[in-house]
């Protein structure tokens, strides 16, 4: 038998070290479990520093044993390859392993074990965790805002709908194939306003009317960011083409238009389109504000749009606008069938992109009054028979948006998998 | 001739629209105006301001004019902008190197954090620092010292603050040491052209960095003392700390908020940069008998800086005009003490807009002007 270095494990006495040091780790994390789970100290009667440490020493020495170089055994050696490459990569694996251990329990039994969900008022929250109660009243609220309950079915059917309408593309054969791309950008937002303006708002066809100020909640959220996104795209097309235009006019003032919108903070816009637009208009011409708030919010993201298709404009070789040319193609022509088709495909992560950065930016309505999920949230807070659950209104708003926003990341990489062609 | 005219007459409509639509809102502003007996200038803002803002870097009071007001908002702005593009670049370069790490365990927990903070709005998280996180700290009474100097409370943090004595000298003692820290970097670098020789200039550079400073305390009169807060009872449950430096909770949580998000980006940006420079750069280098330290110094990131800095430029720009959201949870930035208070007071709507529409777009175009002149000098020169 070899001598044991325990300094340099190597693959003679593998059994050895693997077992001595699997023992060590195993122990350093059953502590920490203990520890966590339990309130146990298994080590309470070292110094206080020292059982504190105890778990990482243990752990260190164990993984440093089982380090060992070509030990012929393959999960061993993908171990030593992915979590302990050396002895500062050890302890963050330790670091990493221990902290995720210990907030589990806090983690579990404020969410779920603590937590109440029963009940309809604020003293039916006695745990410590969270009171998913307050979401659960306020559920309605938070979804349709201050929209009448009695008339929440709108919203449902026309949401509905738009889905429904949305996937109309889907279904045509190859004769209307072509129409597609007119039916997404011109016929479906103006289905979209009809269906949104008759029946959300209603004030005709026997429906009762309901102001804008009622409107919140997620729905809210939905429908200025669906708004936004199919207005700024178009917008951002024409004046990606206008940058990149050979006339000097329409160069700069896109240049000009672009570079101010990006220039300037969102929330200032929105300041802009409350208190000064309307100063700008005829007196007795009145706009919505929600109306104001999505042009504002549009003109803003279409500069953003802007930007990342002139990206793609630029990354197109020459030869694409001189073969076009050559065949005998108009600016227009030009654009449409060749330049373009290409350029979208390549910016789609930007695109996707700034359409999350449009959603994520729906919140700051709040500055001109309208109050879409997180607004709401901000109201219920202040609402005085259930003060004191801040808490669990913003993780439940955190929870959507996240996976809002986590949903449309990875349909877009699906997307640019979908439309990658080999160059 | 045709192709001429073709080419004017969208140029001719283009303008003239746009000045139609110009006209059209002066015409109407003027109208308005008109009506409400307002007239356009800026002569308010020598007027007294005659509000009270909580947390100011310079003497503010009610008595000093709108323009000071802006003064105080804009450098307010600046301190969250200042505070945030730090903390978001050492915490996103380090989740940014933690994302290319081997090990597994590492690269997760980077990833996740980055998929989690970028996905949630910037103002719920704003919200919730300040709403949730923040407001579950203890009263002034009870709350625990840090290294019995500092206290972290509901009402703020409180930290002892710097009395200096000849400042100044300190100052100049610093300046100094990073001129001669250039002067000797240039005759390194010649040395190393013309001999081949090196200098240890990092060592010498911190040696000087430090050893200037410290003959001042010794021997420039320059002396530094420690102002630690002391809780004083105001009432029978009302507490106060008193002296040293107080950091109100809105900046805290508004910082918080903004490095947080600000930092999964500058992650993003340099993990790209690093993926960026390809192997073969390393290999070459080290087959011509760099060291490691010399291949990361000399080939590896002065490359990777060149994908890294535009984009994150571009963030810090971003946190800099996302700083307005402070509006939220009144902190006093440009947009609440300007575009908010003064506005609420004066009434002059488009006055105010436009100077802080005006002064964000100066701060955007003057970073990202020089931003053009950096690339510039770093592009790689290709015939």
């Amino acid at each position: 038998m070899n001598k044991l270095n325990f300094l340099k494990p190597d693959n003679q006495n593998v059994s050895t070290y693997l077992y001595t040091g699997s023992f060590l780790f195993f122990i350093a994390v059953f502590d920490v479990f203990l520890s966590s789970f339990f309130k146990i100290n298994i080590t309470s009667f070292l110094p206080n520093i020292l059982s504190f440490l105890l778990p990482l020493i243990i752990g260190v020495i164990g993984l440093h044993l089982i380090r060992i170089e070509f030990s012929g055994i393959k999960n061993l050696d993908l171990l030593n390859k992915n979590i302990n490459t050396n002895n500062f990569n050890a302890v963050l694996t330790l670091l990493i392993i221990f902290i995720i251990i210990k907030s589990i329990p806090p983690i579990m039994s404020w969410f779920i074990l603590d937590a109440n969900i029963a009940g309809d008022t604020k003293e039916a929250c006695t745990g410590s965790g969270a009171c998913w109660t307050y979401i659960k009243i306020w559920l309605n609220r938070f979804i349709y805002g201050m929209y009448p309950n009695e008339l929440q079915w709108r919203i449902n059917i026309s949401f509905i709908l738009l889905i429904a309408l949305a996937f109309v593309g889907l279904i045509p054969s190859e004769k209307l194939k072509k129409f597609l791309t007119l039916y997404y950008v011109v016929i479906y937002p103006i289905l979209a306003f009809i269906l949104i303006y008759y029946l959300i708002s209603g004030g005709s066809l026997g429906l009762e009317w309901v102001e804008t100020g009622a409107w919140g909640g997620l729905s809210l959220t939905f429908i200025v960011s669906f708004f936004c996104l199919i207005f700024c795209f178009p917008v951002g097309m024409f004046l990606a083409l206008g940058r990149r235009s050979e006339l000097p006019t329409v160069r700069y003032i896109s240049v000009g238009f672009i570079e101010f919108w990006r220039g300037v903070p969102l929330i200032t816009v929105l300041f802009m389109s409350s208190v000064m637009f309307p100063m700008f208009l005829p007196e007795d011409f009145f706009m919505d504000k929600l109306v104001r708030v999505i042009i504002a919010i549009s003109l803003f993201e279409a500069a953003y749009v802007a930007e990342v298709i002139r990206g793609g404009l630029q990354a197109l070789p020459r030869g694409q606008y001189d073969a076009a040319k050559s065949l005998g193609m108009g600016y227009w022509k030009l654009h449409i069938f060749v330049i373009l088709p290409q350029a979208l495909k390549l910016v789609i992560p930007g695109i996707a992109n700034t359409f999350l950065a449009l959603v994520k930016d729906t919140p700051l309505i709040f500055v001109v009054g309208l109050l879409e999920l997180v607004g709401m949230l901000n109201l219920a807070k202040t609402n005085p028979k259930w003060l004191g659950f801040a808490m669990e209104g913003y993780v439940f708003a955190a929870i959507i948006f996240w996976i809002i926003c986590y949903a449309m990341s990875k349909y877009s990489y699906n997307l640019e998998l979908k439309y990658k062609t080999e160059r | 001739m045709n192709s001429k005219v073709r080419k004017i007459i969208p140029q001719l409509i283009t303008l003239l629209v746009v000045i139609l639509i110009f006209g059209f809102f002066t015409f109407n502003a003027q109208i308005n105006m008109d009506n409400r007996g307002i007239e356009f200038g800026f002569g308010f803002l020598t007027q007294e301001s005659s509000f009270d803002v909580q947390f100011s870097l310079i003497e503010y009071d009610g008595s000093h004019s709108y323009a000071r007001a802006y003064l105080v908002g804009l450098l307010n702005t600046l301190l969250v902008a200042f505070i945030g593009i730090i903390i978001s670049t050492i915490l996103g370069v380090i989740v940014g190197i933690a994302r290319l790490s081997p090990n597994y365990l590492i690269e997760r927990t980077a990833a996740i954090y980055v998929e989690f903070f970028r996905n949630i709005p910037l103002l719920l998280q704003i919200f919730f620092w300040y709403f949730a996180a923040l407001r579950a700290l203890p009263l002034p009474q009870d709350a625990d010292s840090i290294f019995g100097v500092s206290y972290l409370t509901i009402k703020g943090l409180y930290t002892p603050s710097f009395v200096w004595e000849n400042l100044n000298i300190f100052f100049y003692s610093l300046i100094a040491a990073i001129i001669s820290i250039i002067v000797i970097k240039n005759y390194a670098k010649k040395l190393q052209e013309n001999q081949g020789k090196q200098l240890p200039v990092f060592s010498i550079s911190i040696g000087l960095l430090i050893i200037l400073p410290l003959l001042t305390f010794l021997f420039g009169g320059v002396s530094l003392d420690f102002e630690i807060p002391v809780i004083k009872q105001l009432s029978t449950t009302g507490f106060i700390y008193e002296g040293g430096l107080s950091i109100p909770p809105e900046l805290i949580a508004l910082t918080l908020a903004l490095s947080l998000y600000t930092a999964t980006f500058i992650a993003e940006c340099v993990r790209a940069g690093i993926q960026g420079i390809s192997k073969g750069q390393k290999e070459a280098a080290a087959s011509i008998g760099l060291t490691p330290n010399q291949i990361l110094k000399l080939v590896i990131m002065p490359q990777a800086l060149r994908i890294i800095i535009p984009p994150t430029t571009n963030q810090y720009l971003n946190l800099t005009k996302n700083s307005s959201l402070a509006a939220a949870i009144a902190y006093p930035d440009l947009v609440l003490v300007f575009a908010g208070t003064a506005l609420m007071q004066t009434g002059r709507a488009i006055e105010i807009v436009s100077i802080t529409m005006l002064t964000y777009l100066s701060i955007s175009l003057s970073i990202s002007v020089l931003m053009n002149w950096y690339n510039k000098k770093i592009a790689i020169k290709e015939k």
